[in-house]
């Protein structure tokens, strides 16, 4: 797609008029890039087919900055979904997406977001069947937002649910905490700082499938510790459950650099955001065949079992110091924001 | 990572923790300075492990906790007039007497959240048709920057840029709380950061006058343990004096450069903080010459005073006179997400360390 045969360089208002130069953008863009039988039918909507059980998604991403190391915002918005849906115990199928765009974006930028969604949409194995595409005024937006809608296949063994996790069940961690939150950090305005730290932005969904292929019914629950991080995620579970939580801080996956920027930024790797990284709660006499299962994957290969669940303190998540102190891991508040001194 | 796995082993932090069991043969009164040693001791587990003789009181140490509320309302006011304020983050959440910075942004205030004031200095440059205004808050662990961002503005000509000050000393406040009949503390772990600024020579006399032991203290778990040993050990043999057991970072004379920088710009005056009241000389305001760059001055808001919440008792906690579970309010009415008084957002707040991390709420 060469920019110079679009006749325009940056989204305007008569882009989102719903009238020709709608349909150009479109045409243009759109349709060009995603070319598949469901979206080339040009209508407001797809009809699909599935046999069972559907598991159905739907994020908002507002990220700013839009390109970041590791990744932009239009990989995200299907990657996100994606593990949303396959967090389910699905495999993800379909996805819709639909942009509102500030005016004046470069058209340059918005072709790298669509081609991003495209390339991430065919690693993770969905379609874009359907879209929309909204423009607002300079001022009322922040670039770009994408919201993608995502519809998957619930995989035949699985059985998904907080209400299926028992005392004794282990808790594994896919990958490195603290990825994609710290890369953000690092390139945010006023906050810049060197680092080579990247987003972890990926799709889990086949190593998902994967894993409800080799152990069905004994995987009790599949969360992505996105914003919030991995404290957001195990609290609301032990507070779901009414069950205690317990982790140990020497298991926690975390990557060295991410660590020493965690510490000088003052932030607890702990609630940062991740993108490309679950956490599975499994029966306990399966989980080392889990780890390793996961770890003989590329999207798993730094997977750790990093707690259990307890009849101790109901509702509470605890973790064991790297000096054998205990404390409370509680749920964050707002955003986690850079201290003092 | 360098200097930082080494002091949080766990062997290493065991043998500390014998050492003070073997030690200790009467209850003792430690109390940790700096707001950044309490969330060091709760978030590591150390109070639980440490001998039930040994009591650790939580400071005054947290910067955004004694802030006073009217400087809040101030920062607030400049941020509704069209002023671009930055600040550091811990200060936003916390709630001025009628909101906070961040929901004064959220109504349209152009607020801008900043590790380093030279940022704003440069945010003074890129804007020259509007006002910015840095919230200089803090110990003496952030003068020099605060300092030097207004030697970078004078230097560059930035006429548009001034800070609202509130800094805060350290050693007036220990003396402070010596004074108070309430408090009774008997060994202080010193304010590793602070120190590194400042030195320790000034707690000489501190330590004589009162006959307590100070340790100056870092903040990982291992730094923590041996500062609260070598408390501990002092105590139990009947001594004084001022001991660093922060020397990897903390020189006697501290530093020079960083100090320069900061009686260049600043001078000692009286400050007000929060919970506590007025303490005489406890903190420092722009000396004469840089007078021009006083927000307070330029925007005429010195006159902005209001009331505390009546039921938050930071004063007592700030002073270690009570502890934050001791509070009816604690964890009820007041939690991070609805505060009512600063140490309860802070990250480095006594009431927020105890809300987040502590057994005392499991």
């Amino acid at each position: 797609m060469d920019t110079k045969d679009l006749g325009f360089d940056t989204i305007n208002l008569g882009h989102g008029s719903g009238g020709l130069m709608t349909r150009d953008l479109l045409d243009k863009i759109i349709f060009k890039t995603f070319n598949n039988p469901f979206i080339n039918q040009k209508h407001d909507g797809a009809i699909v087919k599935f046999d069972g059980e559907i598991a159905i998604s739907t994020d908002s991403f507002v990220i700013s900055p839009i390109f970041f190391k590791g990744g932009n915002i239009g990989e995200i918005a299907v990657n996100g979904t994606v593990n949303d849906v396959a967090m389910c115990g699905a495999i993800p199928k379909y996805l819709s997406l639909a942009f509102i765009v500030e005016e004046g974006l470069k058209i340059d930028e918005f072709i790298e977001i669509v081609k991003s969604v495209k390339s991430a949409a065919d690693k993770s194995g969905v379609k874009i069947i359907t879209g929309d595409t909204k423009v607002v005024e300079r001022g009322k937006g922040d670039k770009i937002f994408i919201n993608t809608t995502g519809l998957g296949q619930v995989h035949p063994k699985a059985n998904i649910s907080t209400e299926n996790i028992k005392v004794g069940d282990k808790i594994i961690v896919s990958g490195y905490i603290a990825q994609h939150g710290m890369a953000i950090m690092s390139q945010r305005e006023g906050l810049e700082f060197e680092s080579t730290i990247v987003s972890d932005t990926t799709n889990v969904n086949f190593l998902v499938n994967d894993l409800l292929d080799a152990f069905g019914d004994k995987i009790h629950l599949f969360r992505d510790p996105t914003r919030g991080g991995l404290a957001s995620v195990l609290s609301e579970i032990a507070s779901d459950i009414n069950r205690g939580i317990t982790i140990t801080e020497n298991d926690l996956p975390l990557e060295k650099q991410v660590a020493a920027a965690c510490e000088i930024l003052g932030l607890d790797p702990l609630y940062v955001a991740n993108e490309g990284v679950f956490i599975t709660i499994v029966e306990a006499d399966i989980a080392d065949a889990v780890v390793k299962l996961m770890q003989n994957d590329e999207k798993g290969i730094n997977s750790t079992c990093v707690g259990e669940v307890t009849n101790e303190h109901p509702a509470k998540v605890v973790m064991t110091s790297s000096i054998g102190g205990k404390r409370i891991v509680s749920p964050l508040i707002g955003e986690q924001l850079p201290r003092i001194c | 990572m360098k200097y930082l796995s080494e002091y949080r082993n766990l062997e290493a932090t065991k043998s500390y923790l014998k050492l003070i069991e073997n030690t200790i043969t009467k209850p003792w009164k430690i109390m940790e300075v700096c707001g950044g040693q309490t969330h060091g001791l709760v978030k590591n587990g150390i109070i639980n492990l440490l001998p039930d003789k040994v009591q650790m009181i939580h400071g005054p140490g947290c910067p955004v906790c004694v802030t006073p509320l009217n400087l809040i309302d101030k920062a607030i006011e400049l941020l509704e007039n069209d002023v671009i304020v930055c600040s550091f983050g811990d200060m936003i959440r916390v709630p001025g007497s009628k909101k906070s910075l961040l929901e004064t942004k959220a109504n349209g205030g152009d607020l801008r959240i900043l590790y380093s004031p030279l940022e704003a200095v440069k945010i003074a440059k890129e804007n020259p048709d509007k006002e910015v205004v840095f919230f200089a808050v803090g110990f003496e662990t952030t003068a020099p920057a605060n300092a030097l961002s207004v030697l970078h503005a004078q230097k560059e000509g930035v006429k548009n840029y001034s800070i609202l000050v509130s800094h805060v000393l350290v050693p007036p406040a220990m003396e402070a709380i010596l004074d108070d009949k309430f408090s009774n503390i008997d060994a202080f772990l010193g304010a590793g950061h602070v120190c590194a600024i400042m030195g320790y020579k000034e707690y000489h006399p501190l330590s004589e006058k009162y006959k307590i032991p100070i340790v100056i203290t870092g903040f990982e778990p291992l730094d923590l343990v041996q500062g609260i040993y070598m408390a501990v050990h002092q105590l139990e043999k009947g001594i004084y004096k001022v001991e660093n057991q922060y020397a990897r970072v903390v020189k006697e004379e501290g530093n020079k450069a960083a100090i320069d920088v900061i009686h260049k710009v600043f001078e000692i005056g009286n400050r007000e903080w929060r919970g506590i009241g007025e303490i005489p000389n406890s903190g420092y305001k722009l000396t004469k010459e840089f007078m021009d760059f006083d927000a307070e001055l330029k925007f005429g808001i010195s006159n902005i005073h209001v009331p505390e919440n009546a039921t938050c008792i930071a004063g007592e906690i700030l002073k270690g006179i009570k502890k934050p579970h001791e509070c009816s309010e604690f964890g009820k009415t007041c939690t991070p997400s609805n505060p009512l008084g600063a140490p309860m957002v802070s990250s480095e707040g006594a009431c927020a360390a105890y809300y987040h991390f502590s057994e005392t709420t499991f």
